[in-house]
């Protein structure tokens, strides 16, 4: 039988071809290999902040604040103005940055380790002041970059490097469900936790991120999104087996859907 | 000639940070400088200028504040005394590291710890050694005068924006609590965001599609990258060195003898060289205005000419080390001061000069 | 001409407020002037003092432990700072709570009834503008009309209204200062 080559049956040419595309990259994206493992939420969740910046026209009035953390690179891979904080600081760096620039649209893109531990004091403030930004915040319940040790947002039990016979909650104290306190704060206009690991959850993501930014625009306060990720690196599971253990171990702990939305309040 | 005004130093911090056209001013209270934060929540300057006042809710807060407001080439400061300017110290690294212009304004009070509320300049170490994390440095200013608590507002930020460097401004508590005639400066404006645009094409200031993205950040993982960036910086601080060295001598012509101090010391060791003068001794005054870059140069030329220098300072001896640095064995240099918020008088200094550098072996 | 003063009495007594309008009326004479409070928790309650120079030439050290005048306004402060007079230099206190008069022998000594002269007026903040009348009667280094520019400079303008009463003060201490001691 004569060998049937696979470039003869599926042309590249026809892939390519304009009417062929099903997806194309948003321009808010550069072209560098993100350098996240693969299987982990953070390459999705940069996609769709960007995404959201692109389709409302609004990228080239936006400033970006990275942190510490697993994105701490996040400005090599969204084509915008960024900065870059130190750890725990972007809600500080945000609040000065969008101070002077009222006009200009401000987000921070923090993990949980960032955002909820060392800089607890200064998301609690900004979220209090009522800043008019956006908070992004990936909880993947663990410090990936630095190799999988114990976070604030931890679950009871869960083993890390650093809580290897797992968190204590005695001794270690309790994970932190910081979402839940920001909501209770004058500040914050609208707060809600997202996921990231099916399409479906990716397109409900993608609007509450949107409706953070419309919020920024009607300069409404601060939006706070909670996205809760997987870390299969951190977790040593694979990336399927760790969206499983996601849906069973850390959403019963933090469940997906709003906690404030200002709006809906002011209907009721 | 400008408005003149009966000022403390804080409150002329204050108002030289309005009339410069500076865009926003991040701060925590603390003693011995909060009627900076005072003075321009009562003057709404924003009402004025447009200007930005904000209590943050820390000192780790304000710096940062500082570094995304500077980052988007706005003029921005913050001021704090000692305990706040450690917790400052981070941020001034990361800030040095990104290369954002601002201004930082220090009124020392004693130490280490909590100390003392009252003035000292035991934080000399602190501005001009680091203090943060890395190889960097700040520009640091040493006003001796309320005049130039204000002049200095103006000249730090000219400098700062003119290197891309953070500037120290480091008085003490005597130079902050004083009151002395001021003559203002006239109001300048801030500048517009198109200003800006136009004039730092490196401040994140958002993406048009014209230009490359904008990206404020100390990171470099590879070493080689790192490296190479470091040595941008020391290049950067040699041109510094050779351009914005600042000092004043008073009566180092015929000098035999020289006092080596800068602000409040620098006032006090002023009275000094005047008692001594009056004695017939032949005493100068060599006063360091920028603490780093130190005013070795002039100092090692000086020393050839004495037969000695007393360092006086309100700290356990931390400038004397740049003065021996500067003098390499060629004079005797001694130290004279106080320590913990005591603040030395002019006869005590004179009576450590004859019995330390004049009757000393 | 240089004159380095020490004012130093009770808070409250309007110790610092004499200061800075005596410092304000020398920027109205084009003076070089410095005032330096002693500050810290002292400033609640306790003692208040505050050192004040007037002077044609740059002023050098603010901080200063011998003085050419010395207004004295309670007896800490009399402890303290008698002896910090120089030579032929002024002491000026009120006697009211002094229990230990001064004793030098080589200073010019003066006093003024303010406290008493106050309660007289029935404007107990007219005190230390008396007191203030009484030291330009002394040493009559600024123009009362640098005084009253001073006081306008340093009084908000919603206090502008007090500024009448200031100047009775100022008056009633240039007459009522007695010499107790005065060295050739």
């Amino acid at each position: 039988m004569e060998d049937v080559k696979i470039e003869d049956v599926i042309k590249i040419e026809d892939i390519i071809k304009q009417e062929n595309l099903v997806f194309s990259k948003t321009k808010n994206l550069t072209d560098k290999t993100m350098s996240f493992c693969p299987g982990c939420g953070h390459g999705v969740a940069h996609r769709i902040t960007m995404e959201v910046l692109e389709e409302m026209g609004i990228s080239e009035d936006t400033i970006g604040i990275a942190p510490v953390g697993c994105s701490v690179l996040a400005y090599e891979f969204m084509n915008i103005d960024m900065q870059q904080a130190a750890h725990g600081r972007a809600p500080a760096v945000a609040t000065g940055l969008k101070r002077v620039y009222p006009d200009k649209y401000v987000f921070t893109y923090q993990g949980d380790g960032d955002l909820a531990a060392i800089g607890t004091g200064e998301t609690i403030h900004a979220c209090n002041r009522g800043e008019n930004i956006v908070i992004i915040f990936v909880n993947n319940g663990i410090y990936g970059m630095t190799g999988g040790q114990m976070a604030p947002t931890t679950l009871a039990g869960m083993k890390t490097s650093t809580s290897p016979y797992g968190r204590d909650v005695e001794t270690m104290g309790a994970p932190l469900k910081i979402t839940e306190v920001v909501a209770l704060l004058p500040g914050t206009c609208y707060v809600t936790r997202q996921s990231v690991h099916t399409p479906g959850n990716v397109r409900k993501a993608k609007k509450a991120i949107r409706k953070a930014f419309e919020n920024q625009k009607a300069k409404k306060g601060l939006s706070f999104i909670e996205i809760v990720s997987n870390c299969n690196s951190g977790w040593k599971m694979t990336p399927v087996d760790s969206n499983k253990w996601m849906e069973e171990n850390m959403f019963p702990f933090y469940p997906l859907g709003d906690i404030k939305d200002e709006f809906k309040l002011l209907q009721k | 000639m400008g408005e003149l005004r009966l000022m403390k130093g804080n409150e002329a911090i204050a108002e030289a940070a309005i009339r410069s056209g500076v865009d926003a001013y991040y701060g925590y209270p603390i003693t011995p400088q909060s009627e900076i934060l005072e003075y321009l929540m009562s003057e709404e300057p924003y009402k004025r200028t447009g200007m930005v006042v904000l209590q943050a809710e820390s000192e780790i807060a304000s710096v940062n504040m500082v570094y995304g407001a500077g980052a988007g080439g706005k003029k921005a400061m913050t001021t704090s005394s000692s305990p706040g300017i450690s917790l400052m110290q981070e941020g001034l690294s990361y800030i040095a590291g990104a290369e954002i212009p601002c201004l930082i304004v220090n009124v020392v009070r004693g130490g280490p710890g909590l100390g003392t509320i009252q003035p000292s300049q035991s934080d000399y170490f602190q501005t001009t050694k680091g203090g943060g994390h890395g190889d960097y440095r700040l520009i640091a200013l040493a006003p001796a005068s309320v005049q130039e608590m204000s002049d200095f507002v103006k000249l730090g930020f000219e400098l700062a924006f003119k290197y891309r460097n953070p500037v120290m401004l480091q008085a003490d508590g005597v130079i902050g609590q004083m009151m002395e005639k001021v003559e203002l400066f006239d109001q300048m404006p801030r500048l517009t965001d198109q200003e800006i645009i136009a004039k730092y094409p490196w401040a994140t200031t958002g993406k048009p599609k014209s230009r490359e993205r904008n990206i404020i950040t100390s990171l470099d993982l590879e070493a080689l990258k790192q490296e190479e960036f470091n040595l941008h910086l020391q290049r950067k601080y040699k041109e510094v060195t050779e351009n914005e060295t600042r000092y004043e001598l008073v009566n180092c012509e015929d000098a035999e003898y020289l006092l080596v101090a800068y602000g409040s010391s620098a006032r006090i060791s002023l009275k000094t060289v005047q008692l001594a003068r009056e004695k017939g001794l032949k005493v100068g005054l060599v006063r360091p205005i920028t603490l780093w870059p130190f005013p070795s140069k002039i100092i090692s030329e000086l020393a050839d000419k004495v037969k000695g220098m007393l360092c006086v300072e309100m700290s356990a001896g931390q400038m004397i080390e740049d003065v021996i640095l500067a003098t390499l064995g060629k004079t005797k240099v001694l130290h004279y001061g106080r320590l913990g918020g005591v603040i030395p008088s002019p006869d005590e200094v004179l009576v450590a000069l004859e019995t330390q550098i004049i009757g000393g072996k | 001409m240089t004159e380095e003063i020490i004012i130093a009495g009770f808070g409250g007594q309007g110790v610092l407020s004499m200061g800075k309008m005596l410092a304000y009326s020398g920027i109205m004479q084009e003076q070089e002037v410095s005032w330096m409070p002693s500050y810290g928790p002292e400033m609640r309650g306790g003692t208040a003092n505050v050192t004040v120079i007037l002077s044609d030439q740059r002023i050098n050290s603010p901080i200063l432990n011998s003085f050419d005048t010395a207004i004295i306004l309670n007896q800490q402060s009399m402890d303290k700072f008698e002896k910090t007079v120089k030579p032929g230099g002024i002491l000026l206190y009120d006697t009211n709570g002094i229990t230990k008069h001064p004793t030098r022998k080589d200073i010019n000594i003066y006093v003024v009834e303010a406290a008493k002269e106050s309660a007289l007026m029935k404007s107990s903040k007219t005190f230390n503008m008396i007191v203030l009348g009484a030291y330009l009667k002394i040493r009559p280094i600024v123009e009362i009309e640098n005084v009253i520019k001073g006081i306008k400079k340093s009084l908000p303008e919603r206090h502008h209204h007090l500024i009448p009463m200031n100047v009775e003060g100022i008056n009633r201490g240039l007459e009522i200062v007695q010499i107790i001691n005065e060295v050739a």
